[in-house]
């Protein structure tokens, strides 16, 4: 074997990357931590909540300095149609108590954390460097990677890519099958500033307490979902939007978070709202349908790189998928240079373990949600379905007396235009998905 | 793109208790070129985005033009794209929808360039 500069080079220092090196820096492993933004974290937005507690064995504690912007104690599923909202709001205050549940933080501040710890551990961190392509073997083994810097090459025993929804260096491995547009989903967030007492009152919230507030049906004629979640003194309003769908309608980004503002449900959440920081990051929507091969020879892909973003509707997740697939990545790495077969074979222990653990199965399990939940008729057809039947319960238009609820879906189900048989089918698809 | 556009008076920005007039049309209170303005960029030189302007005139859809949520991609009067790489997010967007094999050629910014999301 040709001689190397490090046991691993991990490509990328997000959730995955940095929790990779981390992992291998304790193994005693001589780990670079490659990052093309001028620190972790500075190429990186999400919708605004992350699950740490995959992190209560890698780093016992967190919850002491993570840079946590609130403790999500309110979670709240909105169901929108164009002047209607029906939630359902679960409070729960020993998520706002150690070791917490969720909580509201902003990338750019949690992935700088967690890359200092990896460094901490003894990995090295090398910013502002793009890795540019693999390096391989005649055979085709990775051993390494290019980057843009002079002199740039860096070889290593294992590639871990951890290069983010686009990854070129797995699609130039040739692990993805296939590259559609289909797959992914587009998110689009304004932060806006507001006083924290303005925040508290209006989200019914004290101290570092927050809210996340996952909505269905607030994207228009474009299949997505949208969100509002609390900072300490921001608050994130934005949404994701299928890419086919929003090239096909017609409507721009921007337009659609304006309309979603302009709700009644939300506009009083956010009005006066100062436009703090406009972002914007493609998501690996689709789960198993689209997650490429994990291993090639020399060379592991994690994170959403590796499609690992877990958007299943009521469930949307994907730093704890990342971090989770990170360490994974790493001890299979580190075993397979123990053993010294860096082959695919030799880095099977990755699947292995993504697969004993939440990282697969709750992917297995949940393989058809992204398809239901971004289908048609969960999109624009049973949110009407739901907010008329609340809204014809709940009116009183005596001297009508009451009618039945039974009588009032059948009557807006027909209205509607939906067929029973559809209904039936995705309910039964709802609950072998969800059940 | 670069040019500043004045902002439309937010008219709710200092109150509070702004109330909520349904069913009254709100105008998008702040020009795009202004909310994007919010976001750091560290430009590089070197263009990460290249553009094939032939490819772009025989494209009927111009899914670039809707989607790209920079607004980076702009029609021109005789039919081709401008297109500026100075304010991109690094999504990813533009290549994926595009439909013209090879209209767009899409890498990463030279390291330590590009956006630059903050900390708080």
């Amino acid at each position: 074997m040709a001689e190397r500069d490090y046991d691993v080079v991990v490509v990328g220092a997000g959730p995955a990357g940095s929790c990779a090196a981390t992992v291998l820096a304790r193994a005693g492993r001589r780990v670079l931590l490659l990052e093309r933004g001028p620190f972790a974290g500075s190429k990186n937005m999400y919708g605004g909540v992350v699950y740490p507690r995959v992190l209560d064995g890698l780093h016992p504690g967190w919850w002491e300095s993570a840079p946590v912007q609130r403790w999500v104690t309110r979670r709240s599923t909105m169901l929108l149609t164009a002047d209607q909202a029906l939630t359902v709001d679960f409070r729960c205050a020993s998520w706002g108590r150690p070791p917490y549940n969720g909580a509201t933080a902003l990338r750019p501040d949690f992935d700088h954390w967690l890359a200092a710890l990896a460094e901490a551990d003894g990995a090295e961190l090398v910013c502002s460097t793009t890795a540019t392509g693999l390096l391989r073997d005649p055979d085709g083994t990775v051993v390494g990677v290019r980057t843009d810097r002079p002199d740039g090459d860096v070889r290593a025993g294992v590639v871990i890519a951890c290069d983010g929804v686009n990854s070129f260096l797995a699609k130039e491995a040739g692990l993805f099958e296939h590259n559609d547009a289909d797959h992914y989903t587009l998110g689009v967030k304004e932060t806006l500033g507001l006083p924290k007492d303005v925040i508290d009152e209006r989200f019914n919230v004290r101290d570092r307490a927050g809210v996340d507030i996952e909505i269905v049906g607030g994207t228009g004629a474009v299949n997505g979902g949208a969100f509002v979640y609390t900072n300490l003194d921001t608050v994130a309003v934005g949404v994701v939007l299928k890419l086919p769908a929003l090239a096909a309608q017609q409507r721009r980004p921007e337009e659609i978070i304006a309309t979603l503002k302009a709700h009644p449900a939300i506009a009083p959440l956010v009005e006066g709202g100062e436009v703090k920081e406009y972002s914007a990051h493609l998501i690996p929507e689709a789960g198993m349908a689209m997650m490429p091969k994990l291993a090639g020879d020399g060379l592991l892909v994690a994170g959403d790189a590796a499609a690992m973003c877990l958007a299943a509707g009521i469930w949307l997740e994907g730093v704890n998928f990342a971090m989770a697939s990170g360490m994974a990545a790493a001890e299979a790495a580190d075993e397979a240079l123990a053993a010294g077969d860096t082959s695919r074979t030799g880095l099977a222990g990755y699947a292995r373990r993504l697969s004993g653990n939440f990282v697969l199965r709750d992917h297995r399990k949940l393989r058809r949600a992204p398809e239901l939940v971004l289908s048609d008729r969960v999109q624009h057809v049973y949110p009407q379905l739901v907010a008329n039947t609340v809204e014809a319960m709940f009116r009183v238009d005596n001297p009508r007396p009451k009618p039945g609820l039974r009588r009032i879906v059948t009557a807006e189900r027909k209205r509607l235009g939906i067929r029973r048989r559809d209904l039936v089918r995705d309910a039964i698809t709802g609950w072998k998905t969800f059940g | 793109m670069n040019h500043h556009v004045a902002r439309e008076a937010p008219a709710t920005s200092h109150s509070r208790e702004s109330e909520f007039r349904a069913n009254e049309a709100i105008e998008w209170p702040v020009a795009f070129d202004d909310v994007i303005a919010t976001t750091r960029f560290d430009v590089a030189e070197q263009a990460h985005i290249v553009v094939d302007a032939d490819v772009c005139r025989d494209c009927s859809t111009r899914d670039c033009v809707v989607a790209c949520p920079a607004k980076l991609f702009v029609p021109t009067a005789d039919g081709g794209i401008l297109f500026n790489y100075e304010q991109c997010f690094e999504c990813g967007t533009c290549y994926l929808v595009c439909n013209e094999e090879g209209a767009i050629s899409w890498s990463y910014p030279e390291g330590g360039h590009g956006v630059v999301f903050r900390r708080s």
